[in-house]
């Protein structure tokens, strides 16, 4: 019997904690991209509230808008809007989504540090990933096939890059899918007549192409500056999604993260901030 | 052992007895309705394609297995677009990349695995055997990440320098790294197979006049075949439904081509790579559901075609013997 007492007490303060926890706990769910953001600012807020607590856990946008729409989350990170279906579900669903920017995120096109070519312009991409340029003789470089890497079909990256720069069209059926940004930095840094992009925080070991939206523009390199001003032409919003306009606490923790101190935080783990009006520009009265 | 006596005595043993026989049955047939409620449910999430019209328009029966004109001007084609302005749900080129990694696999294990076991069961002395066999099994516990991240850092490179590939992650990449996966399952069951073969065929064997390379070719291995297949079949079952590896070393390009050294999609990596993110309860979702089904069945299949050569082999031996 003795040995049954201590495992069922333990159970029971466990279950009392989390019954205690649960009523102020805010939880935050969604995109891969913003989950370090997410915890980074969970863990800051925390410092400075000692009463707050936040969970934050990724699983990719859609998982978080699922959960948002079943009432699983308080906050949702999302690297993209919300799709038109999933509107409208919220609308069965009676939720009210309210968006708001909380960073900014460039899509880099990593090349190959031995790759001769050094910038594309948005019809030259747009022709590589859907197939109709199959060399990169085609585009200034080696004569030597092109070989496409990408992201599954489930990450906001692959969506955010066939909505911008395909301009909607398909993918080349050779594309080679690879799970996470990381594997694709990787394949494209063992393969000289790679192609491929992502996020600009996590590219290490190959070279940023300058990307040029027309054919008259200047060519633009990824950076934090060049994605903050809007130069750089394949840059997105990072969002949180909650239901109804924040209110309580909340609002005070969106407004943190939207302040000069939680921008900064953002920085200083390679996001990139919002423009400063901007950021007030959405801050809940 | 005093205390044990005086319990077994008590009347309320017979109940213990009884009780204990129950749970081990129910553990017994917790398996069971396992599969069968795993099955029925996975089913149930790919029904919407047979029954709801406004699914069916996207994605039906018809639009997954045959060629479609997606576009006007534009020949018909097998595709697996399913995020695009036009979904396209075709299954082929996802059948084409399973079956296409699983024979590479196939290749590469059972030559390797069977011969392996041959040696290991019939030739090695006591003490290369009591090495050999253990590093073999011991390669089914490399967690099947860790084989598909060899693959994908280590493998591919050599493979595209020492073959001077264009497409550096490939289906032959994937194949060897499924094979490595497949080979202790083929190794372990077609030893065993092996050493169970009376030693009385053996030594009969033996004083016909055959040599050791008869006995073994000729003696042991049509008599351990039935073993030896059953192996066979495991591997292949193992090659087909492996995920994480086909998913790091394979490229994922849904292409249809039977070069084994361009990239494949399988059935079990789209399903991994695809069902985090999908809208609940959209086409896309319930063609999902309609792949775990068919691997489900596929592996079921398979498994099932085994176990029945086995029996008649076993038969047909047994009425030689």
């Amino acid at each position: 019997m003795k040995k049954l007492i201590f495992p069922a007490v333990l159970m029971l303060m466990l279950g009392s904690v989390g019954i205690l926890v649960a009523g102020s706990t805010i939880t935050i769910k969604g995109s891969d991209t913003l989950v370090r953001l997410g915890q980074r600012w969970a863990e800051e807020y925390m410092k400075r509230n000692e009463d707050a607590v936040i969970q934050v856990s990724g699983g990719g946008s859609g998982t978080g808008i699922a959960a948002l729409l079943n009432g699983a989350t308080d906050i949702c990170e999302a690297s993209r809007d919300m799709k038109e279906k999933e509107y409208k579900k919220a609308e069965q669903l009676g939720i009210k989504p309210y968006r708001v920017s909380v960073a900014l995120d460039g899509i880099a096109v990593f090349l190959n540090e031995k790759n001769p070519i050094n910038e594309f312009s948005f019809a030259q991409l747009k022709g590589m990933y859907t197939g109709a340029i199959t060399n990169w003789k085609e585009v200034g470089g080696n004569d030597a096939r092109i070989i496409l890497y990408g992201r599954e079909n489930n990450s906001g990256t692959y969506a955010f890059f066939k909505k911008k720069v395909l301009n909607k069209e398909d993918y080349s059926d050779y594309t080679q899918t690879l799970p996470g940004t990381a594997a694709v930095v990787n394949a494209v840094s063992k393969d000289v007549n790679g192609i491929g992009y992502g996020g600009i925080a996590w590219a290490k070991g190959v070279k940023y192409a300058a990307v040029r939206k027309l054919d008259n523009d200047p060519a633009i390199k990824p950076s934090p500056e060049t994605v903050s001003n809007g130069s750089y032409p394949i840059s997105r919003d990072l969002y949180w999604f909650f239901n109804g306009e924040p209110t309580g606490r909340l609002k005070k923790l969106v407004n943190w993260a939207l302040s000069k101190e939680g921008q900064k935080i953002a920085e200083d783990i390679d996001y990139v901030p919002l423009p400063e009006e901007r950021a007030k520009a959405q801050m809940l009265k | 052992m005093q205390d044990m006596e005086k319990f077994q005595l008590k009347p309320k043993s017979r109940f213990r007895e009884y009780l204990g026989e129950k749970i081990i049955m129910v553990s017994a047939f917790t398996a069971l309705i396992g599969v069968l409620l795993i099955f029925v449910f996975i089913f149930k999430e790919a029904v919407p394609i047979f029954t709801d019209p406004e699914i069916q328009e996207e994605a039906s029966l018809d639009k997954m297995v045959f060629k479609q004109q997606y576009y006007e001007g534009r020949d018909p084609k097998f595709s697996w677009q399913p995020n695009s302005e036009v979904p396209k749900y075709s299954l082929f080129p996802l059948f084409i990349g399973t079956i296409k990694a699983a024979m590479v696999a196939m290749l590469f294990a059972v030559p390797l695995g069977i011969g392996a076991a041959i040696y290991s069961s019939e030739f090695a002395s006591r003490r290369v055997r009591e090495i050999i066999k253990p590093v073999i099994e011991l390669l089914a516990a490399i967690p099947s990440v860790v084989l598909g991240f060899f693959a994908l850092i280590i493998l591919a490179t050599f493979l595209q320098n020492v073959l001077g590939l264009t497409f550096r992650l490939n289906t032959l990449n994937a194949g060897i790294a499924l094979g490595l996966a497949a080979i202790p399952i083929i190794f372990t069951v077609a030893e065993d197979a092996m050493t169970s073969v009376p030693q009385s065929l053996r030594e009969a064997s033996t004083a016909l006049g055959a040599n050791a390379w008869q006995v073994s070719f000729m003696t042991v291995f049509p008599a351990a075949l039935p073993g030896i297949s059953a192996g066979v079949v495991l591997g292949f079952g193992r090659a087909v439904g492996e995920t994480m590896i086909v998913l790091m070393a394979s490229g994922n390009a849904a292409i249809i081509s039977t070069s084994i050294f361009d990239s494949g999609r399988t059935f079990s990596a789209t399903i991994a790579a695809e069902l985090g993110e999908v809208v609940f309860g959209s086409a896309h979702y319930s063609v999902l559901f309609f792949l775990g089904t068919l691997l489900f069945v596929f592996t079921f299949a398979i498994n099932l075609g085994g176990d029945m050569v086995l029996v008649r082999l076993k038969q047909k031996l047994q009425g030689k013997t």
